[in-house]
C-alpha cells in the first residue's frame, strides 16, 4: 500500500478544508471497503481524510427516519426504534458483510461509495430515500449514477441519509460466499402511498429499478404477481461467480422472497 | 512519523506509525503480539479479529493511526492469572481446530459473540455468526461446539 497523509478532522468544515488542501484526498469512513481497495492499489490517495472525528452517528425516527452518515451497519443493525419503524432497512443492515465489518462499516461510506454489489443503495432507491450532504439534499434516484460513481461533488460529504416509512419492505440477497457482497440483491417495498418499488443491486453496474416488476406488483403486491416477470440479461453482470443470464434468473427469485419477507 | 499511543491487553503502548500501517501490522510488528494473525489480507477470513473498545474487528482492515487512545484486547489478553479463558479451554477440550490458523480470530469472534448474545447460543446462530471467519481444516463441526460450549462457560 502507498503511503498517504493521515488526517482527522473534528468538523465537517475542517474536513472540507483538509480535502481542498491535498493533492488527491480521499474520505474514509469505515474503511471496510477502502482499505482492501488501497492494500489492492486500486486508489493510492495523498491524503487519507478519516470521518470518524466528526463523530456524527445515530438513528432518529420520527416521521421518517433519519440515520447519520457515520452510523455502523451494527449500530443500525441493533435499533429498536428502526426495527419497528422499518424491520426490512434494519435486517438489510444486520445481513451486511459479518459481524466485524457491520462494526466498521457505515451507511454514509457504503453509499458514498456505491459498490455495485453494496447492500445501502438498494434500500435508498428502493425505499425513495433523500441523501443529505455537507452542502444539499439529493433525492436517491439522482444520487447513484453508475459504477463506483455519485452526484458527490468534489469535497462533498454525506451526512446523513433520510429514508420515508414505507407500509412495508423486504430485502433478500444471494451473497457470493467469499465475499459476501450481493450477487443479487433486491428491495421491494410498498411505499406509504402505496405504489410499489423494486431496486436491485448487485447484478448491474449500479443500483437500478425493476420497472417491470413494480408495475406487476402495482396491481397485486405478491410473490405471485412476480411469475413471469423478468428484468433481460442483457447489459448485466456477467463473471467467474455467475453469469448474465444466471443473475437475471435470480432478480426474479429475489424479488419475490422479498415480496414475501415484507413486512 | 505520527506517535500513537494505546492500551493493548490492559497495558500503555506506543509507536511511531505511517499513515497506511495496519493496525495488525502494529500489534504483530512493532508490539510483538503475533497471536493475532494474517489469513488472507482481503477482509475476508476473520484470522485478523481483535477487539477495539470491545468490539470485534478486522485489524488486517483498520488503520492503527486511527486507533491512537484505543483499547484493544487480543487473543494473548484473553488468559488471566495463567488459566485459559473459558472459550480457548472449550476449543482444547472439544478439539476446536486442526492446524490453529484460524483460531484466534474464531476466539476473538465467540467471545465478541457471547458478549452481543449472551451465553446461551444455538448452532444455527453460531454458525450465522461465524460468517466472517473462514477455517481451512475443520469443517466447522468442532468450532461450533466448542464456541457452544465456551459460551456457556464464560
Ligand atoms: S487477514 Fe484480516 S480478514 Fe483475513
Ligand atoms: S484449524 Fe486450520 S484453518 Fe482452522
Amino acid at each position: 500500500m502507498e503511503n498517504f497523509t493521515y488526517h482527522r478532522p473534528a468538523s465537517a468544515a475542517d474536513a472540507a478544508a483538509a480535502m481542498k488542501g491535498a493533492k488527491d484526498g480521499k474520505y474514509l469512513s469505515g474503511g471496510q471497503t477502502l482499505i482492501p481497495a488501497l492494500k489492492q492499489g486500486l486508489a493510492s490517495p495523498s491524503d487519507i481524510i478519516d470521518l470518524g472525528g466528526l463523530k456524527n452517528s445515530g438513528v432518529t425516527v420520527g416521521a421518517t427516519v433519519v440515520i447519520k452518515a457515520g452510523t455502523t451497519h451494527a449500530e443500525v443493525a441493533a435499533d429498536a426504534g428502526l426495527r419497528k419503524a422499518i424491520p426490512g432497512l434494519s435486517a438489510l443492515a444486520g445481513g451486511i458483510g459479518d459481524p466485524h465489518v457491520r462494526h466498521r462499516g457505515t451507511i454514509g461510506g457504503s453509499i458514498a461509495n456505491n459498490d455495485p454489489a453494496a447492500d445501502y443503495p438498494a434500500a435508498c432507491l428502493g425505499l425513495g430515500a433523500t441523501i443529505h450532504t455537507s452542502k444539499r439534499k439529493i433525492a436517491a434516484g439522482d444520487f447513484f449514477t453508475g459504477m463506483f460513481s455519485t452526484a458527490l461533488e468534489e469535497g462533498e460529504i454525506v451526512t446523513a441519509v433520510e429514508f420515508p416509512i414505507p407500509k412495508k419492505c423486504g430485502y433478500a440477497k444471494f451473497p457470493n460466499p467469499a465475499s459476501l457482497y450481493a450477487m443479487v440483491g433486491v428491495m421491494a417495498a410498498q411505499l406509504a402511498d402505496g405504489s410499489p418499488r423494486v431496486a436491485v443491486t448487485g447484478a448491474g453496474a449500479g443500483v437500478f429499478r425493476a420497472t417491470a416488476m413494480e408495475a406487476a406488483l402495482a396491481k397485486d403486491f405478491s410473490a405471485a404477481a412476480l411469475n413471469g416477470v423478468a428484468v433481460a440479461a442483457k447489459g448485466l453482470n456477467s463473471d467467474l461467480h455467475a453469469s448474465a443470464d444466471y443473475r437475471a434468473h435470480l432478480i426474479t427469485v429475489m424479488a419475490k422472497r422479498a415480496v414475501e419477507k415484507a413486512k | 512519523m505520527p506517535a500513537i499511543s494505546m492500551k493493548v491487553n490492559g497495558q500503555a503502548v506506543c509507536g511511531d506509525v505511517e499513515g497506511r500501517t495496519l493496525l495488525v501490522e502494529f500489534i504483530r510488528d512493532k508490539l510483538g503480539l503475533t497471536g493475532t494473525h494474517v489469513g488472507c489480507d482481503t477482509s475476508q477470513c476473520g484470522a485478523c479479529v481483535v477487539h477495539v473498545n470491545g468490539k470485534a474487528v478486522k485489524s488486517c482492515t483498520a488503520l492503527a493511526i486511527a486507533h491512537d487512545g484505543a483499547e484493544v484486547t487480543t487473543i494473548e489478553g484473553l488468559a488471566a492469572n495463567g488459566k485459559l479463558h473459558p472459550m480457548q479451554e472449550a476449543f482444547r477440550e472439544h478439539h476446536g481446530l486442526q492446524c490453529g490458523f484460524c483460531t484466534p480470530g474464531m476466539i476473538m469472534a465467540a467471545v465478541d459473540m457471547v458478549n452481543r448474545l449472551g451465553k446461551k447460543l444455538d448452532e444455527d446462530t453460531i454458525r450465522h455468526e461465524l460468517e466472517g471467519n473462514i477455517c481451512r481444516c475443520t469443517g466447522y463441526h468442532n468450532i461450533v461446539a466448542a464456541v457452544k460450549a465456551g459460551a456457556a462457560n464464560m
